[in-house]
Formats: structure tokens, sequence, C-alpha cells
């Protein structure tokens, strides 16, 4: 779609929004951060990074989720326009 | 009259409220314990309501019914095995979608279940309309409204279960999740193969067993291999080969494929049901978390908050335990009073009164580091603590919850031990356990006081400091070292909700805090009564001992020689040879007390295990002084008090003097601190390992690992110091 397609979740910055296209990782990880409602298409807001840069907490689906920056390395997102206010 | 009985499961995502109204429905009716062979808490509750008997269980939060988690296992295991009449599902209503998957999970299983809708009152005011009808028709489901915190809906949802339990009802196969067309080809191809194989007895719903088998879940494989026996190879394989189908079909595992399409199913259903309103809605939690895991802000407030829980559970847990200790002490000697001198006054008073009180005593700390623990989680600062630390505890191979149960070990290791539960991953739990010792706990205190303080006076602050330090380091090692060869595998995952704060309820923080001292005192008690009255008949006994002097023909010729010069003295003559009298029993008394801890049983042991320290520049007594320690650590102090020939006052310099005289050089005496530091966690902590790793294996390891390297250690420091 455009050239930042195919960013990794953890090359989000603090703020920006995006899309999920697709979790990679091990199987159990992958299906944990599914189940945790990281699917495909579901769309997230970055919410901050820890104070020590990891983990980053995100909102998805209405919820907080924090994930540590490598497990966020295995999943591919593309960022999205932020929103008018 | 025959009245009715039901088991009703509560089930439901963490932080949905589910203890809320656990606790509501059952009030201190409630009895916590462990499930079967793992350490996740079990709580039922038995009431009486609508003129039937209710079991009510609350299974653990979990966010699905995958089974990765014990959690998860335990609760799944629970409704498979145990059939409940009805199972009620929590639901967080201001979250529905991501609730919907548990409860999704649940309606597969066959169970019956019904929704409670819990906090909708929240969720309409942040603008979150649910259409409760049109979700029960839709799922199949009763559905009721609840506010646990104000234990509104609760009478009703237990109405409603009770009915939904006696209905018989099943939830319709058309209601049912509904996959794409080749997965369903898929369970139905299963379903088929499992029908022929399954005789009428078959626990579990057919579709469900098929959608398992094509997730691959190894524990439904192993049961169909003990339910079916041979049968269940041809279905075993025909999953297998389903599976390859599926996975080239979709260029993806079909688990992967079935989570998707869950979410699928469940975003169409919460369109459905869901009206949101525009209104832009206040997040407070989220602005409170601006604060708290601010980049600046957000450890200066941890670590005040850590500093806060520290000195509410140590200083101010401090006059407590002062009482307890001089209530303990006045009963004692009460009954010391009361009971003619011989050997059960001595058994009571020194060996069971004794070895209670030591762990009473610890009580009121016990109460208030839960008391703080609970209000950290119940307010959801537990989250963002384990957010804050997760990159510092990393590097340990463990989770960022680890961080509190380790801290709390600086004060005292027992309950530090006990707040390791917090831990969702069992290996970390373990992990955590078998490296909160190395903490220098408070006890340790007071042995490098004296040691350090006579040996080390000017420098006596750097060298407890330094000793607080390797207690780290040796933790880290340690941590590094398990996590490679003892419990290896992937570190668990930091996939975690960082639940809404919430304002805790008081009713939960006591019930919190009431089940952790019940649980204290019924598990600890009985083992450290029986580990100290061994240590005590071991130091008390043999009782006739062959003394090298007799000492009470000693005694008696003093007396009478300092009795007959008194009577012949003038008045302040015959005072100032009193006071030489009974200072000269003292003497007496005392060395017999040395002569007898000697020639006890565990001064014997001690000289048996001496040569084992002698190259680390211990002698027997500092032998006989670590092995009294393993009741608790201070005892190490007034051991060496009686073996060093001092009177009770064991700081006073009497006990310094006396061990500069004992021959002992600094380098022994630092070898004996970090010999202190590191050996054996005491009694009470061996109980609490023991206890939350559910096993002899782990408590065992820890006491000869830890002693194994507190010896290398020491030898290490003593060797060393000798080149000084």
């Amino acid at each position: 779609m455009n050239k930042q397609a195919g960013m990794r979740l953890s090359d989000m910055k603090e703020g920006q929004s995006g899309r999920i296209l697709s979790v990679g990782g091990d199987l159990r990880l992958r299906r944990r951060i599914l189940e945790m409602g990281l699917t495909r298409g579901a769309e997230f807001y970055i919410e901050k990074y820890a104070p020590l840069r990891d983990p980053l907490e995100l909102t998805i689906r209405g919820m907080h989720i924090s994930l540590r920056v490598s497990e966020a390395s295995a999943i591919k997102v593309e960022p999205l326009e932020p929103a008018n206010e | 009259m025959n009245k009715r009985r039901f088991k009703i499961a509560l089930a439901g995502n963490p932080n949905s409220g589910k203890t809320t109204i656990f606790n509501h429905l059952t009030g201190t009716r409630q009895k916590v314990g462990n499930w079967p062979g793992v350490t996740v808490e079990k709580k039922v509750g038995d009431i009486e309501k609508f003129g039937s008997l209710l079991k009510i269980i609350d299974l653990p939060g979990t966010y699905s019914l995958t089974p990765f988690s014990i959690e998860e296992i335990v609760a799944r295991d629970f409704i498979l095995e145990e059939n409940p009449d009805v199972v009620i599902d929590i639901i967080d209503a201001s979250n529905l979608e991501r609730s919907l998957y548990l409860a999704n999970q649940l309606r597969e299983l066959d169970c019956k279940v019904i929704f409670a809708l819990n906090m909708a009152d929240l969720a309409r005011s942040r603008g979150y309309k649910i259409d409760k009808e049109r979700l029960s028709e839709l799922l199949g489901v009763p559905v009721v409204f609840t506010v646990g915190n104000k234990g509104q809906g609760i009478e009703d949802l237990l109405k409603v279960a009770i009915e939904h339990a006696e209905s018989g009802q099943d939830i319709p196969e058309t209601r049912k999740v509904r996959y794409s067309k080749d997965i369903e080809h898929a369970i139905s191809d299963l379903r088929l193969v499992i029908e022929e194989k399954s005789g009428p007895e078959f626990p579990y719903n057919r579709r469900w067993t098929a959608v398992k088998l094509l997730e691959d879940d190894s524990i439904i494989k192993k049961r169909l291999e003990q339910i079916l026996g041979h049968d269940s190879r041809e279905l075993l394989e025909r999953a297998q080969q389903l599976r390859s189908r599926l996975a080239e079909l979709f260029k993806e595992e079909p688990e992967i494929v079935l989570t998707d399409e869950r979410y699928g199913f469940i975003a169409g259903i919460v369109k459905e049901v869901v009206t949101t309103s525009t209104r832009r809605r206040i997040d407070v939690s989220r602005n409170v978390d601006l604060v708290l895991t601010n980049r600046f802000l957000g450890f200066p407030i941890f670590i005040f908050f850590i500093w806060a829980m520290f000195q509410v559970t140590f200083t101010l847990g401090a006059y407590p335990m002062a009482w307890f200790e001089a209530g303990i002490a006045w009963f004692s000697s009460g009954l010391g009073a009361v009971l003619p001198a011989g050997v059960l006054r001595d058994f009571l008073l020194n060996g069971v009164i004794a070895g209670v009180g030591s762990v009473i005593v610890f009580l009121p700390n016990i109460l208030l580091l839960f008391f703080c623990i609970a209000l950290f989680e119940d307010t959801g600062y537990m989250a963002r603590a384990a957010f804050l630390m997760d990159r510092i505890m990393h590097l340990i191979g463990l989770h960022g919850k680890s961080f509190i149960p380790m801290l709390m070990g600086f004060g005292c290791n027992v309950p530090a031990i006990m707040a390791a539960r917090t831990l969702e991953s069992r290996k970390d739990r373990i992990l955590t356990v078998l490296i909160t010792p190395f903490m220098s706990c408070s006890a340790r205190l007071p042995v490098y006081i004296v040691l350090a303080g006579t040996f080390f006076a000017a420098n006596a602050g750097t060298v407890i400091f330094m000793l607080y330090v390797t207690g780290i380091f040796v933790a880290i090692l340690t941590g590094r070292l398990f996590r490679s060869f003892l419990l290896s595998g992937e570190d668990a995952h930091f996939v975690m909700e960082l639940p809404p704060y919430r304002i805790p309820m008081v009713k939960s923080l006591v019930i919190h805090m009431w089940d952790r001292a019940k649980m204290f005192l019924k598990k600890m008690g009985g083992v450290i009564l029986v580990g100290s009255v061994v240590i005590w008949v071991l130091s008390a006994y043999p009782k006739n001992i062959d003394y090298s002097v007799d000492y009470d023909a000693r005694i008696d010729q003093a007396r009478q020689y300092y009795t007959e010069k008194i009577a012949s003295a003038t008045p302040g003559k015959a005072e100032e040879l009193s006071e030489m009298r009974a200072q000269e029993i003292k003497e007496l008394v005392r060395s017999r007390q040395v002569e007898h801890a000697e020639k006890s049983y565990l001064g014997r042991i001690g000289r048996v295990v001496s040569p084992v320290f002698e190259p680390v520049g211990i002698d027997w007594r500092g032998s006989v002084a670590l092995l009294t320690g393993f009741v608790a650590k201070e005892v190490v102090v007034s051991t060496m008090g009686v073996l060093y020939a001092v009177e009770g006052d064991t700081e006073s310099d009497a006990l310094r003097r006396a061990l500069r005289n004992s021959g002992m050089t600094p380098a022994a005496a630092l070898a004996m601190m970090v010999f202190v530091l590191l050996y054996i966690p005491c009694l009470a902590a061996v109980t609490a390992i023991a206890r939350e790793t559910g096993s002899m294996k782990w408590p065992l390891l820890s006491v000869g690992y830890t002693t194994a390297v507190a010896w290398l250690a020491a030898f290490a420091v003593y060797q060393g110091g000798q080149f000084f």
C-alpha cells in the first residue's frame, strides 16, 4: 500500500496508530498474542513505551496490552494516518 | 427434607470482577485451598439459596481455555471432568469483545453457560450500550446484568443459574461458532470418526473434541488415548492428515486460523449487540497511567510505593510483633510458674512455645505485607510494577512481577516466598522462590552486626552493605544458571493486560489477608513446631551429662563460702561479698551451660561436622551456631552467646570480647558472615518453599544448593583472607 507497509510493531512510535498484518514468532506465543485480540486487521494505538524502552503498551479492542519489544518485533503492521481530531 | 444440590462454577477473565462476585455470593463461607497438584488457588463456598444447596467454585481467571498456563488447564479440566451444573461466565461489560473469546470457548465446551454482564453501569456511563436480549438470543445463553461491587443483580444471577441448571436445555447447535467452510468440513469429517469409535459414555462433546484435535491439543489427545485405547490411533492419524491439509490450504497452522475465525465471529456479535455513543469517553485510568508509568516519574513513584510497603510491613509491623513477643514471653513465664520443673515444662516452654512463638511473631508482617500486595493487585498497580521492572528482571530471565517477592526478601524470606504466588508462570514462580533466600533477610542482620562490629569496627557499615550486594549478585548468577539448566525453555511471555485502575474493596482486601493468615498458621505451624521440638531435643539431651567438674557441688561450695564470710563481715563489706557470690555462681552456671551445649547431641553433631567447617575458618562452636540457625537465623547469635560463654545480652561487648579472644580472625568472621548470608534458608522459609512449589524436590535442592554455594563462597573468602 505504501512504502511503510511491512513495518514491525516494535518500529512504531509512541502515539502512532496501526493495523496488524500478521503475527510471527513461535507457535505458542503467536497463539497467545492472537488470543489476546491482536489478530489480523485489528487496529491499535501505541500508548507508550516503558521508561526503560521495553516493554511497550498498546490499546487494542478497548484494552491496554503490554508486550516486550522482542515479542512486538515479530508482529508485522501497517501504520495508519492519525485520525482527524 | 432433601434439598437439591448444584455445583456452580464461576469463570471469567482476570479483572472481570469475578472475585468480587464470588465474595458477594459466599461471604465468609469460603474455603481456600489449592487445586490438586498445583499451586493455583482454589476457592469454594457452600451456600443455601432458594431452597437449594449451592457449591460455588471460583475458577482461576483466564483469557482463554487453551491449555497453556496452569490456570487455563485447571479451569478447563474442572469443567470437563467435574461437570458443574452450570458455569457462570463473568463478563466485563465494558470489554465485551475480549470477554467473548473465553465465553465462546465455554459455549463450545457444551457445558451449561450463563453470562453475567458485570459492571454494565460503568460501561453505559462510557457510552457503551449492550442489547442484552439480542446477545442472549444470538448466542443461546441466558444473560444477566450485574454490578459486582454493589451487589446488584447477584440474586437474579443465582436464580437464573438454578433455573438453567434444572432446565436441561443445551445451546442449540445452530447458535455455536461457525467456522469457514473448509474448517467445518474437517470438523464434520473428524466428528464422524469420533462417533464411530466412541461409545455412549464418551465424556466430551464430539464437535468440541473434533475442534480440539484440529488444534492439536496435546491434553485432549492424551485423554483420547486413555479413553479409546487402541481405537484412538486412527482418529489421531486422521486429525493429523486434516491438519496438514488445512495448513496447506490456509498457509497457516489450523489453530491460528481457528483463533482468527473466532475473533471474526465475535466481531460480528459485537457489531449486532453493542451501540457506542459518539460521546468521547474520559479514560481516568489512562490519565493515572500518564503519571504512574511516566518516563521520568514512573520509577521514583514506584520506588516510593515499595519503600512505603517496606515501612508498613516491617517498621509498622514491628509494633504488633513486639506485642506478640511480649505476649508469648508472658504466657511462657506464666506457664513456667504454674508447671512443676521437669521434662514436661522444659518441653512446653523451650520446645513448643519457643518454636511456635518464633513463627507466630511473623504473623503481623505477613498480614501487612499481604494487605499491601492485595492493594497493589486490586488497584491494578501490580501490572504496572511489572511493566516498569520487566526490562531489568528479564536480564535474569525473570518476569517483571518477580521483583516484588525478591525485594520483600530483604525483610523476611517467608512472606516473600509466599508473594511469588502472584506470578503466572510456574517456572518463574519456582525460580523466584529459589533465589529469594539470597536476599539477606532482617534476621541475618544481628549476626552481621555482632561479627562485623567486632572485627571490622571502623568499616562495619561497608562490610554489611557488601554482604547485601553479594546476596543480590549470587541471586542473579543463580537465576541465570537455573534458567539455563534447570528451568530452561522459553521465558514466560509478557503479553499481559494492563487492567484499568480500580478502587479496591475493603471486603476483598480483608478476605485476602485473612486467607493468607490462615494458610500461614495452619500449614507452617505444624512443620515448624516439629522442627523446633527436634532442635530442642537435640540441644537439651542427653540430660545426665558426665560433667568434667561437679558444678552443683562447686556452686554449693561457693555459696557456703560466701555466706559464711558475709555473716562475719561489716554491712558495707557484706554487700560487696554478696555481689561476688552472685558473680561466681553465675560463672559456674554458665560454664555448666557451655559444657552441656558441648556434650548435648547438638554439640556432638557440631563436633562431627566441624571438620567440614574447618577449611572456612569456623570452629565447632560456630558450627553448632550455624546448625541452630536453621530454626531461625537470628538464633545464630544467641547460640554463639551461649557457646562463647557470655551473658544473655548477646549484643553486649562481652560477646565481642569473647569472640576476639576465641582466636577467630577477621577472615574467619567474614567467612562466617558470608556463610550465614548464603546458607540454608531457615526452617520457615524451607517450609514455605515446599508449600509454594508443591513438591519436596525444590526445597531439598534449595537446601543443598545454598549450602554448597555458602561453603564455596566462605572457603574463598577465608582462604583468600589468609594472604592479607
